[in-house]
């Protein structure tokens, strides 16, 4: 047997390199420099590193090859746009990541203990976090370019690894944020479970384990059906769980309420881009031509997401809760552009993956700055009044909901819109309906804040708002910019989207 | 020249003046705002000189594109109704302001906010009125509610924060009802002709008559519930009820007017076949509306209550015009749209000082302000007659203009909404008694009659609407050439008179 080196062509992986490159750096400054130094070199890499990845997507752009790594990656227009969206997302969280408050002394110290206590009067500040979550972006980026499914797999691990470890970083409420981390870790894992077994009928239906091969064998249609069906329905599973749709979402509140909020920022949009965009090339190229098989479950699925998700978030009394059945809901409005299957509708759904994530991350940096003497306050009766004490952070957060109900001149309004007409346009008016009826019932929720924030009088508890740090304020204006921009002018995203978002398969 | 985008470009920059203000000087505040205002006056009796009476096309068409690849134009474009209802808020937006000089101080935020909050508002009102691209009058009909919602919740009385969500809810879910329809306008223009959101485009789409009935189900219940007619209208009383007069004035005055314009521009036009398939309903629950706004309006005890529910009758009597059918009841109900504004702002700009000098808005609180305050009670007394249609005042001519118009068609109808008016009577003269005649309630007797900035704030109102009662034709002469030309594109004749035939 003679052995065939790989053919790699590294500019059109340079993106995932420079990131994994990065954080393999990332763990070596850990263990070289000095304690004191340590924070500034880390985001001082970190964010080096993102901006770097994003200049070589730009560069990238409108490049196309199935073999840039020997068929595992495929790097086109859709891929070019989604791994420029995460690089934008991180770059925006990583600010927020930055503020270690939020992180443990100490994350391998038990809740409570001497050891723990010394490294807090220590001032130990945690800064394994940015290697992690460089590891976390380097397999988002693979997720949506993964060619196969080995690649798939080693991606969705290493996009998820990470980030189980994250959720258990919170410096408040640590044993809360153990649990959510065990949580999220043990339904991972049995997701995972599931994604594998389907990858393995996948490969038992049509003896490839490349997308191409795949595909091939789907539109000719030789293969036992039951193996296939089997196959996209683990697979399935395994993706719906990553982003949080019903039935597969309940890991989402408690995690989402566990984490630390910089890490529930970074992970609530840039993982969702990363297994939408995943879902994308999947049911866009490998399983289009059995569309039949999947297009009325993920349909049912979508619908019951949109509504359990707006119903349940209405009861929330959490900020953070109230944010993660948001975003199942939203995950329901974005499988209505999967389902779509047509160009308009990957176009909706891409613009709507970049308008949602920028949206979450500033919702959730706004979530960041009110605290107490013991911390963050997620509890919405403790929001009361936010308006006149903070009108900056008030009037952010009024916006990003805003965004989220899709009211005109955000982001979220041209989202919805193109999304919901790409959907009219395949000919599912009902899910149209649907998602047009859980809009509204989001509103309500929405609202609700907004009446809170605003008119409410204050409660007299020492809820506080923080001064935000140059690095969270920046973030926040970013965040509310870019919502702004694409809900008035989106004309030129929407075209650079248009443009480029074709698979070559 | 650019008239209507230098008309909605000024109050932004009104408002990004206000905004640059300091906070502590508000008297600078209340003038940029007030001189704001009166300059967009001033450039839109300039427009209103340059319109062409006799063109029934759109005038002062602006095209500039918006999103190209979803064909969205930022296209604005006016006609005589239109026109008439620009020029309708521009005239109420310095009034508003000089009006309600102090209505500010009592709310949640600073003043400045509040005059930021009217000159966005004012920019607004005037691109729903102008927009000619669907998804254009979208953006600002929803847009619209954001400022509202928060003059509401923040500057308004008693149950505020509550009547804000009510009415922000009932819009919001019109409004995505309103959507649903324009999506699958937008599709089907793809399918027929390539992406628009062209009003004259749309209008030429081919569609089966279900799905024409659906659509315009999604467009009329919008509508109805900003008019709003009944059943829709349970979201009006508590905002007028709760908001500040200022705000009120805007949002019955302006606001709730897009509900019927709209039913003229985009439902008699986009989907003239369902529009006649519901003539027959829409007519009925327009009775109803008359006679139910009314009925409700005698029965309260809160005057700026009572005014809301008089505008749900009178909104009746707007929607019962548009659907006659006729020329006439189309112009009495444009007429009627212009009137309403100037003689609901005279009710809720004088209740405004009533009730700000009282410090209560319930009706037997107030009794003997006529000796009291003889200018006050006079001016109430006077919007109240305007609004109950008394002959010689302007609502007189839309009123009658839209009895006639309809019962040259529905009789019927035209016969029962005329007891719209016998109740009219009753539920401004019954308030007028109790407040205004009578012994002076103790605690009135030192209430101040109306001060000067008051005063020059309601002389032009009473102007309007008494010059217009007495000689309405020049603003029907704008109107007629309008109405006349939807009429006869929605292949309707106006039935000739039959006098003979008895």
């Amino acid at each position: 047997m003679t052995f065939t080196s790989p053919v790699l062509s590294y500019t059109l992986l340079s993106p995932m390199l420079i990131l994994l490159g990065g954080a393999l750096i990332g763990v070596l400054v850990e263990a070289f420099v000095s304690k004191a130094k340590r924070p500034i070199v880390q985001l001082t890499l970190a964010l080096g590193v993102l901006t770097l990845a994003l200049f070589q997507v730009w560069n990238i752009r409108g490049e196309q090859s199935l073999t840039p790594a020997m068929g595992s990656i495929i790097i086109d227009g859709p891929a070019v746009l989604l791994q420029g969206s995460i690089l934008i997302i991180s770059i925006i969280a990583i600010l927020l990541i930055a503020d270690t408050e939020h992180f443990t002394a100490l994350p391998a110290a038990l809740p409570g203990s001497e050891e723990e206590r010394r490294a807090i009067a220590m001032g130990t500040q945690v800064t394994e976090v940015y290697p992690l979550t460089l590891f976390a972006v380097s397999g988002m980026l693979m997720f949506p370019v993964a060619g196969d499914l080995i690649t798939l797999f080693v991606a969705l691990e290493m996009l998820s690894l990470p980030l189980y470890l994250m959720a258990g970083l919170s410096r408040r409420r640590r044993l809360a944020s153990q649990e959510s981390a065990l949580k999220y870790f043990l339904l991972g894992s049995f997701s995972s479970a599931f994604f594998l077994f389907g990858a393995a009928y996948l490969y038992g239906y049509s003896g490839s384990l490349d997308f191409a091969g795949i595909q091939a064998s789907v539109i000719g249609g030789s293969g036992n059906d039951v193996l296939l069906l089997i196959g996209i329905a683990f697979l399935s599973i395994g993706l719906l769980f990553k982003v949080g749709a019903v039935p597969f979402h309940s890991w989402a509140p408690d995690v989402y309420q566990g984490a630390p909020t910089p890490v529930t920022a970074f992970m609530a949009a840039a993982t969702k881009v990363a297994a939408f965009g995943a879902m994308l090339r999947i049911y866009y190229t490998v399983f289009a031509n059995a569309q039949w098989s999947w297009s009325p479950v993920l349909t049912a699925i979508a619908v019951i997401t949109m509504l359990l998700g707006s119903l349940v978030a209405v009861t929330q009394r959490d900020v953070k809760r109230m944010l993660a059945y948001s975003s199942i809901a939203h995950a329901g409005f974005l499988l209505t552009g999967v389902i779509a299957l047509n160009k308009s509708g990957l176009d909706a759904t891409i613009f709507y993956l970049f308008a949602y994530g920028i949206t979450t991350v500033g919702a959730f940096a706004v979530v960041t700055l009110v605290r107490d003497s013991s911390g963050e306050v997620t509890d919405l009766n403790r929001w009361k009044g936010l308006g006149k004490r903070s009108p900056f952070a008030a009037s952010t957060f009024a916006f990003f909901l805003l965004a989220f109900a899709g009211i005109p001149l955000t982001s979220g309004f041209i989202g919805k819109f193109s999304i919901f007409s790409a959907a009219y346009e395949s000919g599912a008016t009902g899910l149209v309906l649907v998602a047009i009826f859980s809009s509204a019932l989001a509103a309500f929720f929405y609202i609700r804040v907004i009446v809170l924030m605003f008119f409410s009088d204050a409660s007299e508890d020492g809820t506080g708002v923080e001064i935000p740090s140059i690095l969270t304020r920046s973030a926040i204006v970013a965040s509310a910019a870019i919502t702004l921009i694409l809900g008035v002018y989106p004309t030129p995203i929407i075209d650079f989207i248009s443009d480029l978002a074709t698979f070559i398969r | 020249m650019n008239w209507l985008t230098l008309l909605m470009f000024l109050p932004l920059v009104g408002a990004a003046v206000v905004s640059v203000l300091p906070k502590a000087n508000e008297k600078a505040a209340k003038q940029a705002a007030f001189i704001t205002t009166i300059a967009v006056l001033l450039v839109t009796i300039g427009m209103t000189l340059s319109f062409e009476r006799e063109n029934v096309e759109l005038q002062f068409v602006e095209k500039y594109a918006w999103i190209p690849s979803f064909g969205i134009n930022f296209a604005v474009g006016i006609d005589a109704i239109a026109l008439v209802l620009i020029l309708m808020s521009t005239v109420l937006a310095p009034i508003v302001v000089l009006a309600g000089w102090n209505e500010a101080h009592g709310g949640r935020w600073s003043v400045k906010t509040f005059y930021i909050l009217i000159l966005v508002l004012e920019t607004m009102m005037i691109g729903v009125f102008a927009a000619t691209d669907v998804f254009l009058f979208y953006v600002i009909f929803e847009a619209m509610l954001i400022p509202v919602y928060f003059l509401i919740g923040g500057y308004g009385t008693g149950e505020r924060s509550a009547a804000a969500v009510k009415f922000l809810i009932y819009s919001l879910v019109g409004g995505l009802l309103m959507l649903a329809s324009i999506i699958a306008l937008y599709v089907m223009s793809g399918d027929q002709f390539g992406h628009t959101f062209d009003i004259n485009e749309l209008s030429q789409l081919q569609m089966s008559s279900t799905t024409q009935n659906l659509l315009f189900l999604g467009f009329f219940i919008a509508f109805a519930i900003k008019a709003p007619v009944w059943p829709f209208h349970t979201w009006l009383p508590d905002a007028a009820g709760s908001a500040s007069p200022g705000t009120s004035v805007l949002l019955l005055g302006v606001l709730d007017k897009v509900g019927t314009f709209g039913m003229i521009r985009y439902c008699l036009t986009l989907f003239p076949e369902a529009s006649k398939t519901f003539t027959p309903l829409i007519l009925i629950l327009a009775v109803i509306s008359i006679l139910y706004g009314a009925f409700l309006a005698i029965g309260q005890k809160d005057i700026k209550r009572l005014i809301a529910y008089t505008s749900i009758s009178h909104f009746g009597f707007i929607t019962l015009g548009i659907f006659a059918m006729t020329t006439q009841g189309h112009s009495g109900a444009v007429l009627y749209m212009f009137n309403h504004a100037f003689s609901t702002a005279a009710l809720f700009l004088v209740a405004g000082w009533m009730i700000s000098r009282r410090g209560s808005s319930t009706i037997s609180d107030f009794g003997g302000l006529q000796r009291v305050t003889p200018v006050m009670a006079w001016t109430f007394f006077f919007a109240g007659l305007s609004s109950l249609a008394l002959p010689g005042l302007s609502s007189f001519v839309g009123e009658f203009l839209v009895l006639v118009g309809t019962f040259t068609r529905y009789p019927v109808h035209a016969v029962i909404a005329t007891f719209g008016i016998v109740l009219a009577a009753l539920y401004i003269l019954i308030p007028v008694q109790k407040a205004l005649h009578g012994p002076t309630t103790p605690g009135n007797e030192n209430l101040k009659d109306l001060n000067l900035r008051e005063k020059v704030a309601i002389a032009p109102v009473v102007a309007i609407i008494v010059v217009l009662g007495f000689y309405p034709s020049p603003l029907l002469k704008i109107i007629n050439p309008a109405t006349t030309n939807i009429i006869s594109q929605l292949g309707f004749t106006d039935p000739v008179p039959s006098i003979e035939d008895k």
